[in-house]
């Protein structure tokens, strides 16, 4: 098949978009089941074309493809910008990681969402989601990167305020959409000055700029940490992790695609889509490693206390991204994209596992559920295989990425190494806190918009779940036999067996074993066999547990101070005083209501006019005077 | 030379706009004034396209410039509008009297903006551009309610002293160089063989005092005030009309004078490049902050207006900073007009319609309107899209363009400026877009639209969408009308 074909991967949930909602919203909206098939078979497409790129891509030399591309803008003697794909190892891992968990959250919406008056909405946004996703893995040069950026950014957006009649998810939807973007400020001044430095926007060719020096030095270190300010805002790093917990206010489903599999992982694609700048560069590539192990034990501890299961998880994806972020900048593309690529699927299933519960409860606190291992057998079993995995117990996903990462560690950031190994033991116990609150136990109740005992979720929701399940516990073998690494460019490749056992003859994932397994029990003996009282510990750490569950008091710090009084109260308020009292004041309002044009103009003769007139004489004498100064 | 084929798009406006006031006084069915003024501008249109490409010439005694930069301008206005006629029919047929002189007065003023493109001596210049401002006075109060009186009438007496600025500018101008002519004045002044500000501080005096006057129709801060009453008061479509087209041809004349007649030696350029530099920094960040707190979207998208009028003062800059064969500052300059006209023209469109049935310019009465009229909310969010600068609509190129060309000569602290404004701005233009698909509406009732406003609404966001995805023909365009100044 042409090559050419490597196109319709994302052209496809594109005309998914176009026909939801340029005709069944307006002409087929009694009919919501078309808009989930629609989106379905694009994206079954979608799969299928991502498969056949895989199997060329390994077999091509190199590992890339050569797609012809299209001349967008020519200008002569100004830009010309390329239209054109990347297609190598990198861009088809992420192309299945994709198109697999938008798929399987699809196919699971159709019964979460059922009944929704917003069907068709909702799965025109989730298209044009994941076209622009897509899209953003495949772009073969800056520019569009960023268009497809800013484009999973609008729609995670709109997906996040999906139920608007909840007060706080707008909030949600805002912050997210704000906080992201100062990201992005450090991501677009990045683009610009790598391309008043190179004249180039293609990745390929910076790469090649990168590698042979003649792109070096501080410029470089500056554009990677522009680029990297971009990957903290997308994938909530700190400073910028606070809008991810809040984004949990929309649909579960979308929680699991964007913020779970794929848009907040964009950022560590990124990172290593442009990893040769940060390779070259010692300040940027430690920044990413300490950031990243930083941001891991960071979100994890705020993860021990929270009581919503989604907040919980939310938490745990901006940990688990940290800790991406520290396989890139501790040991390369291979070690961060591998976990990537495990933690889609298994986070994927928490987040499913977490809206099936919600959908049997009516509720997302922890304290309200319990006892559902017997009423959800499904769920139950898929979530505890999903959190075995998180928490990196051998033989399951988890594990490989992870002890990789830890390994890398361990060799290049020793002090980070540590922290990593006390947030294995934290990623256990908030785990498997979540799994004995809520499937041990009693039932308490559910919440107020539970109805009778809870049930099985529908089978369209439990099949996507299964074969998240089977990806979690298999989708670490790819690495075994050290194949992933090789694909990705390094690392040597060795038998399945001695791949699969003879890891267990090494020290250190045998100490991470201990400290995952440590943390399971601790959990299971407060919260399940209640050795411990929870309340006892917590209030033997109360100044620890306030600072958590408080968030170290990130949102107050943000909203309070810089937002209230340092822009609204101080910047603002004063432009606006100014703009309010001292040149628009006895305007406003004045034309309002039933005032006779005679009134109006004779208002018009005293006073403001006069005031607006002198404005301009002040203005012309300050231009005169900066001239003479400055000129 | 009188080469009165060279005239022609101008005469076809002026004949038609006094058909169409004679017209009015004797056919009963108003329609057919629309029919004739979009016939006059589709004709006037086609003669322009006709001249376009050919070498640049000049007429009337070296008055008006026939070049391929005034005839940029010309479609650009004749384009503007024919839309605003279009969007305009719902609005005016409410009217008792006075539908022929209202399309009568949009085309005079249409007439108006087309020779200030192409003026190329001081009088004229001065004579065309009271031609389009006393048009607008006239439409501006045209609803003879009280806010249109006093916008109407704020906008006469600030205008007039904004006239009255700009003409002694021009006569300063004059005293020191002896000349009207634009490329004469750049001869005269290149004679004087000036080394800095010092030396020639009346040139320099009627330089800025040309700034200002001009400043006052593109609404550079400090001589914005008009901006919001006169927006918030005028008919809607007029609204529409003076955000872009006026703007449009007070930066069509900027470019015009201010190229030609100043533009060597090369530390005259560098002193008006930092006036507008500094303009612009000032002109978004207060239009922007300003924006934030306003309620209604009319006075919304007029501190919007004013903050875009920065942005596009940062192509002035470039075309300052820039070596005069550079054509990047003046095609960047271009095409941000073109896709700004485009995008404001399509979110006053959409805004007459959802008015014309909610009776209110409040935001908060735009609430639901996704599910009142999804069309027109996906039109109105795909402008505002546009005006924050996000890809894929048409203000991403727009304002990438411009900003790329203002790095490349040394205008980076401006460009960090703008896109931080860009940053802020997005808070209050998709506060709009929040408020229609997250709110509730207050009534189910769907919003009604005409057919010419839905064809003048999807035209608008046509072009929104095609500057956006293939930017590449309206550059070239831009490109070539920036290369062929004829002085």
């Amino acid at each position: 098949m042409p090559y050419q074909l490597v196109w319709l991967i994302f052209l496809l949930p594109l005309f998914s978009f176009a026909i939801i909602s340029l005709f069944l919203r307006p002409f087929l909206n009694h009919k919501p089941k078309l808009g989930g098939y629609i989106t379905i078979a694009s994206l079954l497409g979608s799969l299928g074309l991502s498969v056949w790129a895989l199997l060329e891509v390994m077999a091509a030399p190199g590992h890339s493809l050569l797609v012809p591309d299209i001349n967008w803008v020519i200008i002569e003697g100004g830009i010309t910008i390329h239209l054109g794909l990347i297609v190598d190892s990198l861009t088809v891992v992420m192309l299945i990681v994709v198109t697999v968990v938008s798929l399987m959250v699809q196919i699971y919406s159709q019964g979460y969402m059922h009944g929704d008056p917003g069907y068709h909405r909702y799965f025109a946004f989730m298209s044009l989601f994941t076209a622009s996703m897509l899209g953003l893995v495949l772009a073969d040069n800056l520019l569009f990167v960023y268009v497809f950026w800013e484009m999973v950014g609008l729609c995670s957006y709109l997906l996040i305020g999906f139920w608007f009649h909840r007060p706080a998810v707008a909030d949600a939807a805002k912050k997210a959409f704000i906080v992201t973007r100062l990201g992005d400020f450090g991501f677009l001044a990045a683009i610009l000055l790598l391309y008043f430095n190179t004249g180039t926007f293609d990745i390929g060719q910076l790469h090649s700029l990168a590698i042979t020096g003649a792109l070096a030095g501080t410029t470089l270190t500056w554009a990677a940490i522009g680029i990297f300010a971009g990957a903290v805002g997308k994938s909530a790093q700190f400073p910028l992790h606070t809008w991810l917990p809040d984004a949990m206010e929309g649909p579960t489903p979308v929680s699991a695609l964007i913020h779970a599999a794929t848009m907040v992982a964009a950022g560590v694609f990124l990172v290593a889509r442009t990893f040769p700048l940060f390779s070259h560069s010692v300040e940027a590539v430690t920044t990413v490693a300490i950031i990243g192990g930083f941001t891991a034990i960071f979100a994890a501890s705020m993860g021990l206390v929270m009581t919503d299961i989604k907040r919980v998880l939310a938490y745990s994806t901006i940990s688990q991204l940290g800790y991406m972020m520290l396989g890139l900048g501790a040991g390369g593309i291979a070690i961060g994209i591998f976990h990537l690529f495990n933690h889609a699927f298994f986070k994927a299933l928490l987040f499913l596992g977490a809206g099936s519960v919600n959908h049997a409860t009516g509720t997302f606190d922890m304290r309200e559920m319990g006892g559902l291992r017997k009423f959800m057998p499904w769920t139950y079993a898929t979530f505890l295989i999903a959190a075995l995995s998180i928490s990196g117990i051998w033989p399951l996903a988890g594990f490989w990425s992870k002890d990789e990462i830890l390994a890398s560690a361990l060799q290049n950031q020793p002090i980070l190494f540590y922290l990593a190994m006390i947030t294995v033991f934290m990623t256990a116990f908030y785990m498997f806190r979540v799994v004995f609150m809520t499937f041990g136990g009693e039932y308490r109740g559910g919440g107020a918009e539970a109805h009778g005992k809870p049930h099985e979720s529908p089978s369209v929701m439990v099949m996507p779940m299964v074969v998240l399940a089977i990806l979690a516990v298999v989708s670490g073998f790819w690495n075994v036999t050290g194949q992933f690494g090789a694909f990705m460019g390094h690392g040597e490749t060795h038998s399945f067996a001695e791949g699969f056992f003879g890891i267990l003859t090494h020290s250190l994932p045998w100490l991470s074993l201990i400290l995952a397994g440590l943390g399971i029990l601790f959990a299971y003996a407060m919260y399940s066999a209640k050795w411990l009282s929870a309340e006892r510990i917590g209030g033997l750490f109360k100044p620890l547990y306030t600072l958590f569950y408080r968030k170290y008091w990130f949102d107050e710090l943000y909203e309070r101070v810089f937002v209230g009084k340092v822009l609204v109260g101080g910047f603002f308020a004063g432009l606006q005083g100014f703009d309010t009292y001292g040149v628009d004041g006895a305007v406003n309002g004045v034309a309002s209501g039933a005032i006779a044009t005679g009134r109006a103009i004779r208002r018009a003769h005293t006073g403001q006019l006069q005031l607006y007139g002198l404005f301009i004489g002040i203005g012309i004498l300050a231009i005169v005077i900066c001239l003479y100064f400055f000129g | 030379m009188l080469n009165l084929e060279l005239f022609t798009p101008e005469l076809t406006l002026a004949a038609t706009a006094i058909v169409v006031i004679l017209l009015d006084l004797v056919i009963p069915r108003k329609g057919w004034l629309v029919v004739v003024s979009l016939a006059g501008v589709v004709v006037a249109a086609g003669f322009t396209i006709a001249m376009w490409g050919g070498s640049s010439q000049a007429i009337f005694n070296n008055m008006l410039a026939v070049d391929n930069f005034a005839l940029f301008f010309k479609l650009l206005f004749l384009a503007i509008a024919a839309l605003v006629i279009l969007a305009s029919v719902d609005y005016v047929s409410k009217f008792s009297r006075f539908q022929g002189e209202y399309y009568a007065l949009v085309l005079l003023s249409a007439l108006g903006m087309m020779l200030m493109a192409a003026t190329a001596e001081l009088i004229s210049i001065y004579i065309a551009l009271e031609l389009a401002s006393i048009s607008l006075y006239v439409l501006v109060g045209f609803l003879k309610d009280p806010k249109s009186t006093e916008a109407s009438l704020k906008y006469l007496l600030l205008g007039a002293v904004a006239s009255a600025v700009l003409l002694f500018g021009m006569a300063l101008v004059f005293g020191f160089t002896g000349q009207t002519q634009l490329g004469e004045i750049a001869q005269a002044i290149q004679g004087l063989s000036l080394s800095g500000v010092l030396d020639s501080p009346g040139l320099i005096l009627g330089m800025v005092l040309m700034v200002a006057g001009f400043g006052f129709k593109i609404a550079a801060i400090p001589f914005h005030m008009w901006v919001p009453d006169v927006y918030e008061g005028a008919p809607t479509p007029i609204t529409a009309y003076l955000s872009v087209a006026s703007k449009a041809a007070g930066f069509a004349i900027i470019l015009r004078v201010f190229y030609s007649a100043f533009g060597l030696p090369s530390w005259l350029s560098l002193d008006w490049g930092f006036i507008f530099a500094v303009l612009a920094a000032i002109g978004m960040t207060l239009g922007n902050v300003i924006a934030i707190p306003q309620t209604n979207i009319k006075r919304m998208l007029g501190y919007s207006s004013i903050a875009q009028a920065g942005y596009l003062m940062v192509g002035l800059a470039v075309v300052g900073f820039s070596p005069a064969a550079e054509v990047v500052g003046r095609s960047s300059l271009l095409f941000f007009l073109a896709s700004y006209a485009l995008t404001n023209l399509g979110a006053f469109t959409a805004i007459i319609a959802i008015s014309n049935k909610v009776d209110s310019d409040l935001i908060q009465d735009y609430s639901g309107m996704g599910r009142r009229a999804p069309l027109l909310a996906l039109a109105l969010t795909l402008c505002l899209i546009s005006l924050i600068g996000m890809p894929p609509a048409a203000g991403f190129m727009a304002k990438f363009y411009i900003f790329s060309g203002a790095v490349q000569h040394g205008l980076l602290w401006l460009v960090v400026i703008a896109v931080i404004n860009s940053v802020i701005s997005a808070y209050y233009y998709l506060r709009v877009v929040k408020v229609m698909w997250l709110g509730e509406p207050a009534s189910e009732e769907k919003v009604p639209s005409s057919g010419a406003l839905r064809l003048a609404l999807s035209l608008s966001c046509l072009g929104v969408l095609l500057l956006g995805v293939i930017p590449g023909y309206i550059m070239k365009l831009a490109e070539m009308a920036a290369k062929m100044f004829a002085f």
